[in-house]
C-alpha cells in the first residue's frame, strides 16, 4: 500500500498542498483535475523528481520520502513522449533491465514481451524519431510496463496525442495496466471521460489539494461540492443563483422550475447546478442560441437563457443556427443544489 | 520570382566563396613560385604564367640553408592544441551540464554569474593576460614549455567549451535525465548514460572551436615562448625577415591550416541539427 500523509511541496509555480491519502495494491486511480491544479506537481514529489516540503511518502510501510529517485521502485509516463534518442526501440525498453542488472536473455525476453504488449514487435529496430507521436509513447509505456515497478505513474499520457489515437489508447489502456495487479497505478488527466473510463477509484484535485475521492461513478451522480461538480463535468455544468422560498426553486426573474415543494430544503439562496443533457428540447423556456458545437457524435449547444447562459448536448450531429430561439425544458431528475459557499445540499421532492 | 531567387542567391554565394577560397589558391600558387616569378609580378597560373618550383615545399623538409623546420612547431602546435583542447572540453562539459542543471548560490553569485564568469574571460583583451601568464608560468618554471602553454590555452579554451556546451545542454530536455533517473541511473549515470551520448553535436562543435583557437592563436604562443618551444603561427611568422622566402612561407601556411580543414570535413555530419530528434514531442 502507498500512503501519503499531509504532503507538501511548492518546488514548482504548482504547488501541493497537504494532501493526504491511501492507494490500495491493484487498483487503478484516476486524479481528476484542470490543468495546474497540482496533479503532475504530486506525482514529481512522488516519485521524488521533486523534494516535498513536508509530510511523508511510505511504501508498505517503510518511509521513502528522502530516497533518491531510483530505489523508488516507481515508474512513470509523461505527457511528453520522452524516449531515449540515441537507442532504438528496444533498447529503449530495455534500458531500465539493464539498470537492474538483469541476464541479457532475461532481458531481451522480458523487454520484447512487453513491445509485444503495446503492439511495437515489428518496430524494435526503429529509432524514436522514426516513429509516430503515438508509437513514441507506446515506447514510453512499454518502458515503464517492463520495469515491473511498484508504481506506475502516468502523467495525462494521452494529452498530446490526436483524438483517433486517444480513443484506441484509452481503450486499450485498461488491458495494458491491469497486467501488474500487484502494482499500483496512479493516472493523472483533465479528462472526465478518461478519469472515469479507466479509474477504479477517482481523485479530484483543485489548487493543489484533493476535494474529493471515491467511486468514480457516485462520485459524478452526487458531487460532494461545486468545485468537484464543475470538475467532473464534461461539456461543463451550468450553474444558476437561485432562491428557495416557501420549498419553492425560484430563479432570477422569477422563474420558477418546480412547481411541487422540496423536501429537505431551507428557504435562502442556492446555487443550481443543471447538466447538459438535463435540458432538453421542447418546453416553455425561451433559450437564444450563442453557438454550437460538436464533440464526437454529439452536439453542444450554448445558450443565453433568461436567467443565466448554459449548456446543452443533443445526441446526434444537429444543425442549429447561431441567434435562433429554441423553446427547451429541464429534466429536474438530476438537479444538483448547492449552498451559496457550494457545498451540496441533497434533496428530494414531494 | 523563384528563378530570380536562384539567381541572387547563387550569385552571392559564387562572389563570397571567391572571397574565401582566393587566398587559399594564391598561396597554393605562390607556395610553387621561385623568387624570379615572385619578383616579377602577379602571376597565377603555373607553366601558363610562370614555370612552378617544388622549392617552397622542399624547403620545408629538407631543413635546408633557410633553416626551416617545420616538424618540431608542428608537433607542438599538435600536443598543446590537442592537450589543451581535451582538457578545455571535459573539464568545460562538466562545468556545464552543472551549470545548467542545478542551481547553484554563495551569497550573491548565482549560475548566471558563474557562467558570466567564465565568458568574461573572453571579453577582456588578450594583452591584458599577458603580463599575468607570463609571470605566473615564470614563478612555476614553465615559460616556453608545453606545460606552460598547455596551461594557458586551458584557460583561454574552457569559457568557449563551456560556453557552447551550456547553450548545448539547455537544449536537452531535462525530462531526459529525469527518465534515465526514473529508470534507475544515478545522476552521474544519467550524465554519462544518456545525455553525453546525445550531446555528440555539442561536443563536436565546442572541440572544434577549442582546437581552431587553440592550433591558430599566435599572441600567447610568441609572448610566452622563445626557442625551445616553438608553435606552427610563429614558426611561419618567423620566416618573414629582410628577404621573406614566400614560397616557402606560403607552403607552411598551407600545411598549417590543413589539420584543421581535415577534421572540419570529417565532423561536419555531426554539425547538422536533430541528432536529438525523437527525445521529447
Amino acid at each position: 500500500m502507498l500512503s501519503i500523509k499531509k504532503l507538501s511541496s511548492s518546488q514548482s509555480s504548482l504547488k501541493l498542498e497537504g494532501v493526504s491519502a491511501k492507494f490500495d495494491k491493484g487498483k487503478i486511480y484516476t486524479i481528476l483535475g484542470r490543468t495546474g491544479a497540482g496533479k503532475t506537481e504530486l506525482l514529481r514529489t512522488l516519485i521524488g523528481l521533486d523534494e516535498s516540503d513536508s509530510g511523508s511518502i511510505h511504501l508498505d510501510d517503510i518511509d521513502i520520502t528522502h530516497l533518491p529517485i531510483r530505489v523508488r521502485n516507481m515508474a512513470m509516463v509523461y505527457q511528453q513522449f520522452i524516449n531515449y534518442p540515441h537507442l532504438n526501440v528496444l533498447e529503449n525498453v530495455a534500458f531500465p533491465l539493464y539498470r537492474q542488472k538483469i541476464n541479457k536473455n532475461d532481458l531481451l525476453k522480458r523487454a520484447r514481451a512487453a513491445l509485444r504488449l503495446v503492439g511495437l514487435s515489428d518496430f524494435e529496430e526503429r529509432m524514436p524519431a522514426q516513429l509516430s507521436g503515438g508509437q513514441q509513447q507506446r515506447v514510453a509505456i512499454a518502458r515503464a510496463i517492463v520495469k515491473q515497478a511498484r508504481i506506475l505513474l502516468l502523467d495525462e499520457p494521452l494529452a498530446n496525442l490526436d483524438y483517433k489515437l486517444r480513443e484506441q489508447l484509452r481503450e486499450e489502456f485498461p488491458r495494458l495496466l491491469h497486467k501488474n495487479s500487484d502494482g499500483i497505478i496512479l493516472y493523472t488527466t483533465t479528462e472526465p471521460a478518461e478519469a472515469m473510463q479507466l479509474g477504479d477509484e477517482l481523485i479530484v484535485m483543485h489548487e493543489g489539494k484533493f476535494v474529493a475521492q471515491g467511486d468514480p461513478l457516485l462520485l459524478f451522480k452526487d458531487p460532494p461540492n461545486l468545485e468537484v461538480a464543475r470538475i467532473i463535468s464534461d461539456p461543463p455544468i451550468s450553474i444558476f443563483e437561485a432562491v428557495i422560498s416557501d420549498g419553492k426553486l425560484s430563479f432570477m426573474n422569477g422563474f420558477r422550475l418546480f412547481t411541487n415543494s422540496l423536501n429537505g430544503l431551507k428557504d435562502g439562496s442556492v446555487k443550481v447546478g443543471i447538466r447538459p443533457d438535463s435540458f432538453e428540447l421542447g418546453g416553455d423556456i425561451p433559450a437564444q442560441v450563442k453557438l454550437t458545437e460538436f464533440s464526437g457524435s454529439d452536439t453542444i449547444v450554448h445558450l443565453r437563457l433568461p436567467f443565466g447562459d448554459a449548456t446543452m448536448l443533443l445526441d446526434g450531429i444537429q444543425t442549429i443556427n447561431t441567434d435562433r430561439t429554441l423553446k427547451i425544458s429541464i429534466n429536474t431528475k438530476h438537479l444538483l443544489i448547492f449552498s451559496p459557499q457550494g457545498k451540496t445540499i441533497s434533496w428530494r421532492t414531494n | 520570382m523563384t528563378r530570380l531567387y536562384h539567381i541572387i542567391k547563387y550569385v552571392f554565394l559564387i562572389t563570397w566563396s571567391l572571397f574565401v577560397v582566393f587566398p587559399f589558391l594564391w598561396a597554393l600558387s605562390t607556395s610553387f613560385k621561385d623568387a624570379n616569378a615572385i619578383t616579377s609580378g602577379a602571376r597565377y597560373l603555373p607553366w601558363v604564367e610562370f614555370k612552378p618550383s617544388t622549392i617552397g615545399w622542399s624547403s620545408l623538409f629538407a631543413g635546408d640553408s633557410q633553416g626551416i623546420n617545420i616538424i618540431d612547431p608542428f608537433i607542438n602546435s599538435a600536443q598543446v592544441t590537442l592537450i589543451a583542447a581535451f582538457i578545455s572540453l571535459v573539464l568545460g562539459t562538466l562545468a556545464a551540464y552543472g551549470l545548467s542543471r542545478y542551481k547553484f548560490r554563495a551569497g550573491f553569485v548565482k549560475n548566471s554569474d558563474i557562467t558570466f564568469f567564465f565568458i568574461s574571460q573572453r571579453v577582456m583583451p588578450p594583452i591584458v593576460l599577458a603580463i599575468p601568464f607570463f609571470l605566473m608560468l615564470k614563478e612555476i618554471n614553465a615559460l616556453d614549455s608545453i606545460l606552460g602553454l598547455v596551461i594557458v590555452y586551458i584557460a583561454l579554451l574552457l569559457p568557449i567549451a563551456v560556453w557552447v556546451m551550456i547553450d548545448f545542454f539547455e537544449s536537452i530536455p531535462r525530462e531526459l535525465d529525469e527518465m534515465a533517473m526514473i529508470d534507475g541511473c544515478t545522476p552521474v549515470g544519467a550524465f554519462f548514460r544518456v545525455i553525453l551520448p546525445n550531446s555528440i553535436a555539442g561536443l563536436v562543435v565546442a572541440g572544434m572551436f577549442c582546437l581552431i583557437f587553440g592550433w591558430n592563436d599566435f599572441f600567447f604562443a610568441f609572448i610566452l615562448t622563445f626557442t625551445e618551444t616553438q608553435l606552427l603561427p610563429v614558426a611561419i611568422v618567423s620566416l618573414n625577415s629582410s628577404v621573406t622566402p614566400w614560397w616557402s612561407l606560403s607552403a607552411f601556411a598551407l600545411i598549417s591550416v590543413t589539420p584543421l580543414a581535415l577534421v572540419a570535413i570529417f565532423v561536419e555530419r555531426f554539425m547538422a541539427r536533430g541528432t536529438l530528434a525523437g527525445a521529447v514531442r
